[in-house]
């Protein structure tokens, strides 16, 4: 297991520093010169010159890189330009908001995936398991923005159920999870259909193992072989997917908080880039790419957690 | 006293071709305390009756007609699912023959044998140290550690000793045994079948084993029955069976080549012709279309001809089947 973590690390460790060369080619290669555009129009050659030096754009490229990944290592991502914050400050400030938002996302994705593949294996081919398999395929298609303005429109603007914008007061737990409930939905219920499809099928497939048939043959209730000598097996591949998703939460994130107006990284993003702060959109790429790197580990080590057989393999 | 009594079972599978007669008035008893082979060409039905004793039929498939008397009492063709359920493992226990697949992957051995026990009332404590107990009588080493194990830290071997231990913890009256030991090599089959036969006389159970394995039923079992095309065509003593075998097709098979008994060859001999189709059985025996004495009376379903007390052949023509093998 050590062996394997060290592994996992390593890979981590490139793919984050993949993604730093990729942001930093990104950034050079974006027309405009940072620094005069961060100090606007009326900025005089001195000052802009003086400011280049201060970032550090005077220096070779490959210095300015290697800077930039060591500074990162150690937690410096640079200061925003105007205010003069540490990025990572501004960064994490908004992080638990987008967390929150993708942990509500598997939320609603897992509590209602995950029984519905269940029932829809267990009545397979009833009149259950087809209205489940039209609603899958339905949440999947619908694109997850498309989802967010409908949601928005139904439940907040008409039915007024739950709050429109926002991210509820702080400090109050109720009125946050009001406030997450909409958006996570919006992010999440396109993975309900996915785990619903794939916990049927991966279901359907382990009912049919010879040792479901000697846990029938020793008299186990049916209840026990479905969710317990079952659903254990036919949940790792939901797992695996859930890790590889993370990524296109957070993608989706970005529309559920602009079109909600909750803040958070994606709004963070989308914000700084209409404005040209670059720092910020380095920092908050930075930091997610970091996220889900963990997210994917935790994923793996989750998976070895359920399965035996993995565990045993690594060792 | 006998222990399991199956009547004139049928059994019809539902498929898309039409039904398929799986069974056809199949009668045997397994005596308490005996070991009752079942010998016949793979797709003659022997599955399909331990799945109909253990009321665990595919949703495809129905028991037609025929009774199941499991210790003398209850007809397992109309048990309902709980009742069912209260004899599968407890009274009735089962070892099947794919040991790889056979325990659940993801959760230890211990848990496994311990949720056997869920009906006993007895403590977690309790019932590891039964599990152990078990686990010690078909001879895993250091049974206390390996409860914790899971199946995949096992051999192959190993599992289907585990899988022995699991059938026998509750100490059940018959253990059914389909086809233990064909995934295993010789060596082991030899460990598996010696195994079975002590742990037979400790435990006072009785035994229906299957096999392709002419040798193997000839040294494990008192009785034997042998199956073609989903009937019982011929059942008796072992000793009967394979000294005076009196039905055309129980000749064929032990008459094709002696020496195979003897080199434990691990499969059945094969006898020209090929088997009916079950969806479309033949109107009288079944045996007809590979069977040297068929003639006009054996488009008639034959009877089931009493030889001897114990001893019955499904063939008209039994009286000039007597003698050497054919
Ligand atoms: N669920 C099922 N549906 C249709 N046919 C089946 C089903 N199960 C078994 N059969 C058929 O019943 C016959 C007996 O099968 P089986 O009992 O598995 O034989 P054996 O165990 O002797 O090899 C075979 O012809 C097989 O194809
Ligand atoms: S009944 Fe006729 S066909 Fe059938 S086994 Fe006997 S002799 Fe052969
Ligand atoms: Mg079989």
């Amino acid at each position: 297991m050590l062996r394997y973590a060290l592994k996992r690390l390593g890979l981590g460790i490139i793919i984050v520093s993949v993604a730093m060369v990729m942001l930093f080619a990104m950034i050079y290669v974006i027309p405009g010169d940072p620094a005069s555009v961060a100090l606007g129009p009326r900025a005089t050659p001195e000052m802009i010159q003086a400011l280049r030096s201060r970032m550090g754009l005077d220096q070779p490229i490959w210095i300015q890189f290697f800077r930039f990944y060591f500074s990162a290592l150690r937690g410096d991502l640079g200061t925003e330009v105007l205010s003069g914050r540490p990025v990572l400050d501004v960064v994490f400030e908004q992080l638990p908001y987008t967390l929150a938002l993708i942990a509500g996302a598997i939320s609603w994705s897992v509590l209602l995936g995950i029984p519905l593949g269940c029932i829809a294996a267990v009545r397979r081919g009833g009149f259950v398991d087809r209205v489940i398999g039209i609603l899958s395929v339905a949440v999947i298609a619908v694109p997850s923005f498309v989802i967010a303005i409908y949601s928005l429109l139904i439940f907040a603007v008409a039915l007024q159920w739950l709050p429109a914008i926002g991210a509820g007061e702080p400090g109050n737990l109720a009125s946050q999870l009001k406030h997450l409930a909409l958006p996570s939905l919006a992010i999440g219920v396109g993975w309900v259909g996915y785990i619903a499809r794939m916990v049927r099928a991966s279901m359907l497939e382990t009912l049919e193992a010879s040792h479901i048939r000697t846990a029938r043959a020793f008299g186990l209730t049916d209840r026990r072989i479905t969710y317990s000598y079952a659903l254990r097996i036919a949940i790792l591949p939901t797992v695996t997917l859930l890790g590889v998703g993370i990524g296109n939460m957070v993608s989706s994130a970005v529309f559920a908080e602009i079109v909600f107006a909750r803040p958070g990284i994606g709004k963070l993003v989308y914000e700084a880039i209409s404005v040209r702060n670059y720092p910020v959109v380095t920092g908050a790429v930075l930091v997610t790419t970091v996220f889900f790197v963990v997210v994917n580990a935790l994923a793996d080590i989750l998976i070895g957690a359920l399965d035996p057989r993995v565990r045993t393999s690594l060792n | 006293m006998t222990v399991l009594d199956v009547k004139d079972l049928s059994v019809d599978f539902a498929t898309e071709a039409g039904t398929l007669q799986a069974l056809r008035k199949v009668s045997l008893k397994v005596p308490a305390n005996r070991i009752v082979g079942v010998v016949g060409e793979s797709g003659c039905g022997k599955s399909t009756l331990i799945n109909a004793v253990l009321g665990l039929l595919a949703d495809n498939g129905r028991v037609t007609a025929g009774q199941i008397l499991f210790e003398g009492k209850s007809d397992l063709v109309h048990l309902d699912g709980t009742g069912m359920r209260a004899l599968r493992g407890q009274r009735i226990a089962t070892v099947f023959q794919d040991p790889m697949g056979a325990l659940n992957p993801v959760l230890s051995v211990g848990k496994q044998m311990r949720d056997i026990q869920y009906r006993s009332g007895r403590s977690r404590k309790e019932k590891d140290a039964l599990s152990v107990e078990m686990l010690r009588k078909v001879r895993i080493p250091d049974p206390e550690h390996r409860l914790a194990q899971f199946p995949h830290e096992f051999s192959g071997g190993m599992k289907q000793r585990i899988a022995i231990a699991m059938a026998l913890l509750m100490r059940p009256s018959l253990l059914i045994a389909d086809e233990p030991t064909t995934a295993l090599d010789a060596t082991l089959e030899v460990a598996i079948i010696e195994l079975l036969k002590d742990l037979q006389k400790q435990i006072g159970c009785s035994v229906l084993f299957i096999s392709h394995h002419l040798g193997v039923i000839a040294e494990l079992c008192d009785e034997m029955i042998v199956m073609y095309a989903g009937e019982v065509v011929e059942r008796g003593s072992t000793r009967d069976i394979f000294h005076n075998p009196r039905h055309p097709y129980t000749k064929k098979l032990l008459a094709c080549d002696p020496a195979r008994l003897a080199r434990r060859e691990p499969r059945l001999p094969t006898i020209p012709g090929t088997l009916p189709d079950l969806r479309n059985r033949p109107k009288g025996c079944v045996f007809q279309s590979r069977c040297e004495l068929a003639d006009d009376v054996c488009s008639t379903m034959p009877p089931d001809t009493a030889l001897s007390t114990s001893h019955v052949a499904r063939c008209w023509h039994t009286d000039e089947t007597a003698g050497a093998a054919a």
